[in-house]
């Protein structure tokens, strides 16, 4: 064997095995969702979805769990979506370099990688305790929305820094003020990647637990809330529950099957949500 | 004029408006160190003698100062004689809520225990060599007794004391060594696990697959991303947990290694997509220049692609690290949480995270043992700091997230 071809055969040998590797974590991927799917679909019927829980867990549905979860990612996206989109947008139109460019970012990463247990404590400490809001979802909301904050500056930072500056010239070129531009040339252009960013955080938000353990997250409350100063149960940490502490784990089992696959089910579907709006409206707005 | 002056007046008033925007995200990590660390720090302040309790002892007795370890091994009976903490030869006695019984009948306690304070201050008078621990209510103000004065918490003893017993009484222990040891562990090999695949998949997204394979490639990475961490907790406990205690034969599957095995899979998507960018970021005539020289493909990534971006891959590895160190649910759920020194990576452990996680519930508001769980946090806040400080000097300019 000459040179060559054992020079060709170590790199077919090597690029079969980053192959494989790649596809086993593709793999693993599938494992997770295919073992979760065919354990709880069984448990998902209609009554489930739409019924109180019952039996110490072990019955019933997860009502409670699911609307609590959208009223937390709602709400939460209430508060973070303007002031996040809003800063992003100082930090790619408004500001000059220098110093406070570099701290705010710097402020806005290490945000970004505070652990969310973390945030859970702050929460805790500040708006359930110091501001007297209790347990409730506003609590948890405002905590929640600390943590995806970072992730909506960043996104839309990226989208605006996309913008060619052609248009930003163009628009000011016919006399529109530095607002204008931004608002009715910049910011259109960039809204399918931030709404991107948006249906993320959406994701992200349903699927936290440890942020709201103690701000929000009840362990066993069979009612809907009537205030955001109530307190509600959550899907992930109903999952948390069932799976570890709830009276009876083996019987509960199907339970969390079944919460864990609806869990999974809103972050697939806001994944796919997001490419799909990536896709549909970033080749529109090319289009135009 | 009045126009001019309205339009003028609206953009500065909206550039005000995404200015303090802007500086939400600065306002809000001080507002978190401050509110961590007022509540973290303040168990230097007190001293380790369990909630609402108090250590007394006779006003003969010429020993009133102890510490902490002292105090422990007297109410283990490890020391029995005075002499061992610098006071007589007499031997101790040991003196707790419980055994008042012992010396009086509850008509002499009173019925609402009325007389518990000045019944204890007499016993200790009675009994010179007796040391007492009991609830701060049941001590008789102005009595007679001598409270043992006891140091405050050591900085030195929380940081490297490898006993973790907040509850414990007489005196609790705060070693979080265990913990720091346990949570460090757990990320480094989840990283040594994920390591391999994740660079395996940079590489192969960045450098081999074409644009087709690569676009159902990425949005599932970001899927594997966006998985709850609690969604993976679940899966480790039903899955990886049982098969560790197959495979090692173990009494039980909660282990150090599960909680590597799913935080590695829980890094994997910040490894792939910041050495994939790392990779990316090659100058191409880096590239032709190797092809020039003859060097095929493999040997160009080996040889030139991956020196050039090791920096990188570095600052995806530290990302990683951090995001292990914090995780919180998947780990709570499936490592077992005994807070000891880990010795093997088949025994359970117990991270920062999940021990906050777990016992911050039960812990009293203000007290020691919440506080000591809020510098847990403090902790946790200074590695993921230091992590970024040293990420952001890693990363060139182009990576930074």
């Amino acid at each position: 064997m000459d040179f060559q071809t054992r020079k060709n055969m170590k790199e077919k040998m090597a690029f079969g095995a980053l192959r494989l590797f790649s596809f086993s974590i593709i793999a693993i991927l599938f494992f997770i969702l295919g073992y979760i799917v065919i354990n709880g679909i069984s448990v998902v019927s209609f009554d489930f979805l739409t019924k109180m829980p019952e039996d110490g867990m072990t019955k019933g549905g997860i009502l409670p769990a699911i609307i609590g979860t959208l009223c937390l990612m709602v709400v939460s996206l209430a508060i973070a979506f303007p002031i996040g989109v809003f800063s992003g947008i100082y930090l790619n139109e408004y500001i000059k370099d220098g110093w406070f460019k570099r701290f705010i970012n710097l402020m806005t990463n290490n945000l970004s990688g505070i652990p969310s247990i973390v945030f859970g404590l702050f929460g805790m400490q500040f708006f359930v305790n110091q501001l007297g809001w209790g347990d409730s979802i506003i609590a948890g909301s405002f905590t929640l929305a600390i943590l995806v904050l970072p992730v909506i500056i960043r996104t839309t930072e990226e989208s605006l820094k996309a913008v060619s500056n052609t248009f930003r010239e163009a628009a000011s070129g016919l006399g529109a003020s530095k607002w204008q531009t931004t608002y009715s040339v910049v910011l259109p252009i960039g809204m399918p990647n931030i709404l991107t960013g948006l249906i993320l955080s959406m994701s992200r938000v349903s699927g936290e637990t440890a942020p709201i353990l103690f701000t929000v997250a009840a362990y066993f409350l069979p009612q809907l809330p009537h205030s955001i100063f109530d307190q509600v149960m959550a899907l992930p940490y109903h999952l948390y529950v069932v799976a570890t502490s709830g009276n009876n784990i083996t019987e509960s089992r199907p339970i969390a099957f079944g919460t864990a696959l609806v869990l999974i089910f809103i972050v697939l579907v806001l994944n796919l949500l997001a490419n799909w709006l990536r896709k549909v409206l970033g080749s529109k707005v090319k289009m135009n | 004029m009045i126009k001019h002056f309205l339009k003028d007046f609206k953009e500065r008033f909206i550039e005000g408006v995404l200015f303090l925007s802007s500086t939400t995200t600065s306002i809000l990590v001080v507002l978190i160190v401050v509110y961590l660390f007022k509540e973290g720090v303040g168990i230097f302040n007190r001293t380790p003698v369990a909630e609402g309790s108090e250590l007394l002892v006779s006003a003969a007795n010429k020993v009133n100062k102890l510490t902490a370890d002292e105090v422990r091994k007297i109410f283990e009976q490890e020391f029995t004689k005075w002499n061992q903490v610098g006071g007589s030869d007499a031997e101790i006695e040991l003196f707790r809520l419980d055994d008042i019984t012992n010396y009086y009948t509850d008509e002499q306690l009173g019925e609402n225990f009325e007389n518990m304070p000045h019944c204890i201050d007499t016993i200790l008078m009675q009994h010179p060599n007796m040391i007492a621990f009991v609830s701060k209510q049941y001590v008789l103000p102005n009595g007679r007794a001598c409270k043992v004065s006891i140091d405050k918490i050591a900085v030195k003893q929380v940081m490297l004391g490898n006993r973790w017993y907040p509850t414990a009484s007489p005196v609790v222990e705060l070693g979080i060594w265990p913990l720091l040891l346990g949570t460090i562990w757990v990320s480094i090999g989840a990283i040594l696990l994920a390591l391999p695949f994740g660079l395996a998949a940079a590489i192969y997204m960045a450098e081999i697959a074409d644009s087709r394979i690569r676009k159902i490639l990425k949005p599932l990475i970001e899927l594997l991303a966006g998985i709850p961490s609690v969604v993976y907790g679940f899966f480790g406990l039903v899955v990886m947990v049982p098969i560790i205690q197959q495979t090692f034969n173990l009494d039980v599957g909660q282990s150090a290694l599960a909680g590597s095995i799913i935080l590695g899979i829980m890094a994997l998507p910040t490894i792939i997509t910041i050495s994939e960018d790392a990779i990316r970021n090659t100058p191409r005539a880096m590239r032709e220049a190797s092809l020039a020289l003859g060097a095929n493909h493999w040997q160009t990534i080996v040889r030139v692609v991956l020196p050039y971006s090791v920096s990188g891959i570095t600052a995806a590895v530290i990302l990683g690290i951090g995001r292990a160190i914090g995780e919180t649910m998947a780990v709570l759920m499936v490592t077992g949480n005994a807070a000891v020194v880990p010795t093997s990576f088949l025994q359970p452990v117990r991270t920062i995270p999940a021990t906050i996680a777990a016992e911050l519930g039960e812990a009293p508001f203000g007290g020691i043992h919440f506080q000591a769980l809020f510098f847990l946090g403090c902790m946790l806040f200074l590695l993921t700091f230091i992590i970024n400080v040293i990420v952001e000097m890693l990363a060139p300019k182009k990576l930074k997230r």
